[in-house]
């Protein structure tokens, strides 16, 4: 859990993050996002004091992130950026391995760690690890930038537009991994970006922040549905809200008993691709399967309809 | 391939620096033609090797203190705490600079006496330029991306510094050391005007004794010691940069 208590970043006379307070519950997703100079990533760099905070504090598990020294504290929150910042001098194998060779492991413990790290990734340790950061793709730096982040079994993983720099398939084939590894896992993630698609597919919780301050923190859904201010809703972006509504949602909520015919949709997928194939296709209906290809049922056009309609 | 040829010639003139240092008279008939009838066309008052060597330690020696010199500077100007320091530094390597290296020489002599010490006070002060300006900018043009991950992975300064920082900007410190080294190697030669043993002696005497097979001899040494050894530099550079993708 990250406790954060009226914490304030004065830069001169600028006020970059004004006395904010928010908790963080453990094994979530936060999202904060906001514009460009909101604060969002000061506020972020606070929790693992990158930055220091001019006033206030910031607890995680109970104990003030000051007490221990700085990078002794980065060594146990995992830290993912932009642009991925690997060590170009390092192959993939010593790039992951920075924390836990800080950490002073032993090497075995370090060799198996980097492989599982890498597999989990879907690289294969025997190809990747002997090769240098600038050999590989950009959605293979990212993917080793937040294996690095995660080697020493964070608790806490920060990441600052993780994704910024890739193309849309890439970003999107990486938000998922992020899911599955945060249920893998069980990482507290807190994620920085401006990307409010992003924010609604990845959030437990969103934050939304501008001119320093939080002006709402919610669960996605009760942000679109009562969005505290107008900022907010801008931020939302009004023509968006039913299929937002519909993205947070997955298929297995919206399945009812019944039959349909033809191409069947995963449960998995969000409601708002089941709309997108039902529009496409032109039916009313379609089947819907788990992930063993079991049916589950059907979705209807009618209930996805439904779902979308602001809720009362 | 593309390398190849430029590689085989610089074995070749190796090959033949070597078997000129080890036995001069084989040159002999090549030398004569740029004599008096009578006169030496191999320099004959000493050894070229030990010439030869001691010239490279003298340069070797004056370029280490200088390196260690100049990148303790630039580490030091590059760190918060040294900031303040910088315009002072940055004086003092240039003022080192503009010095002219005889002027050194004649300043340096009779507070420390003649042979060796003048002219590795000469080469020091004046090496120290170049290593320090590369330094600096490598030091303080690595990719912020980098120098932020390695605070985040939690490295202390030192760790930075060592792990991260010193290696990238590697490749540019030593070209740095590179160009100091091949002004140090021209330049060691005037040592001999103050009894250093170095490669000037032979141009010396052949100045004197308006011998031109011995002002050739003794400068063309000089000047493929200078070109083999820039290369040597150059080469471990590329692969230097190779390795951090910075090329």
């Amino acid at each position: 859990m990250i406790e954060i208590d009226t914490i304030t970043k004065r830069y001169g006379e600028t006020t970059v993050v004004d006395t904010v307070s928010m908790t963080i519950a453990p094994r979530t997703i936060t999202v904060i996002v906001g514009t460009s100079g909101s604060g969002k990533t000061t506020l972020m760099r606070m929790i693992n004091r990158l930055v220091e905070p001019t006033s206030g504090k910031i607890l995680i598990d109970g104990e003030p992130n000051s007490a221990i020294p700085g990078y002794e504290l980065r060594r146990r929150i995992g830290y993912a950026i932009q642009g991925h910042g690997l060590f170009p001098h390092r192959t993939v194998a010593e790039n992951i391995a920075t924390v836990p060779t800080l950490l002073g492991w032993d090497k075995s413990r370090i060799d198996a760690k980097v492989k599982e790290l890498l597999t989990l990734f879907q690289l294969d340790p025997a190809a990747f690890g002997p090769r240098y950061p600038h050999e590989l793709s950009g959605g293979q730096q990212q993917r080793v930038g937040v294996a690095r982040a995660l080697a020493a079994e964070p608790n806490i993983l920060l990441m600052d537009e993780p994704f910024g720099a890739l193309d849309p398939v890439i970003r999107a084939k990486a938000q998922e991994d992020l899911l599955a590894i945060q249920k893998h896992f069980g990482t507290t993630i807190v994620l920085v970006t401006h990307d409010m698609e992003e924010a609604f597919h990845l959030a437990d919780k969103i934050a939304v922040m501008d001119k320093g301050k939080i002006v709402q923190y919610a669960a996605p859904q009760d942000m679109l549905v009562n969005p505290a201010t107008d900022f907010v809703e801008t931020l939302i972006g009004a023509g968006e809200r039913p299929f937002r509504l519909l993205s947070i949602g997955t298929v297995a909520d919206a399945a009812e008993a019944g039959e349909a015919d033809g191409e069947p949709i995963a449960a998995a997928l969000s409601q708002r691709d089941a709309l997108s194939a039902l529009l496409w296709s032109g039916r009313q209906a379609l089947p819907v399967v788990g992930a063993d290809g079991a049916p589950l049922g059907r979705v209807t056009l009618a209930s996805l309809t439904r779902r979308a309609a602001r809720p009362q | 391939m593309k390398r190849l040829l430029p590689n085989l010639l610089r074995l070749a003139v190796l090959v033949i620096l070597i078997a000129f240092l080890l036995q001069p008279m084989l040159f002999e008939p090549l030398l004569k033609p740029l004599v008096q009838a009578n006169a030496p066309a191999v320099y004959n008052q000493g050894s070229l090797l030990s010439l030869t060597l001691s010239h490279l330690a003298t340069v070797f020696t004056a370029t280490l203190a200088a390196t260690i010199v100049a990148v303790g500077l630039a580490i030091l100007v590059t760190r918060p705490i040294g900031a303040e320091f910088l315009p002072l530094s940055r004086s003092l390597v240039n003022i080192g600079q503009t010095f002219p290296p005889v002027a050194v020489l004649a300043l340096a002599v009779p507070a420390v006496g003649f042979g060796e010490k003048p002219t590795l006070i000469a080469l020091f002060l004046y090496g120290l330029l170049p290593i320090f300006e590369n330094a600096m900018t490598g030091l303080s043009t690595l990719p912020p991306a980098i120098v932020e991950a390695a605070r985040g992975t939690g490295m202390t300064a030192w760790q930075r510094l060592i792990k991260v920082e010193l290696p990238l900007a590697l490749p540019v410190i030593l070209a740095g050391i590179r160009l100091s080294v091949t002004i140090s190697l021209a330049t060691a030669t005037i040592g001999s005007t103050v009894a250093a043993k170095t490669l000037g002696e032979v141009i010396i005497a052949g100045l004197q004794s308006n011998n031109l097979a011995f002002v050739l001899q003794g400068g063309l040494v000089v000047a493929v010691l200078a070109v083999l050894i820039y290369d040597a530099f150059s080469a471990v550079e590329r692969v230097l940069s190779r390795r951090a993708g910075r090329v």
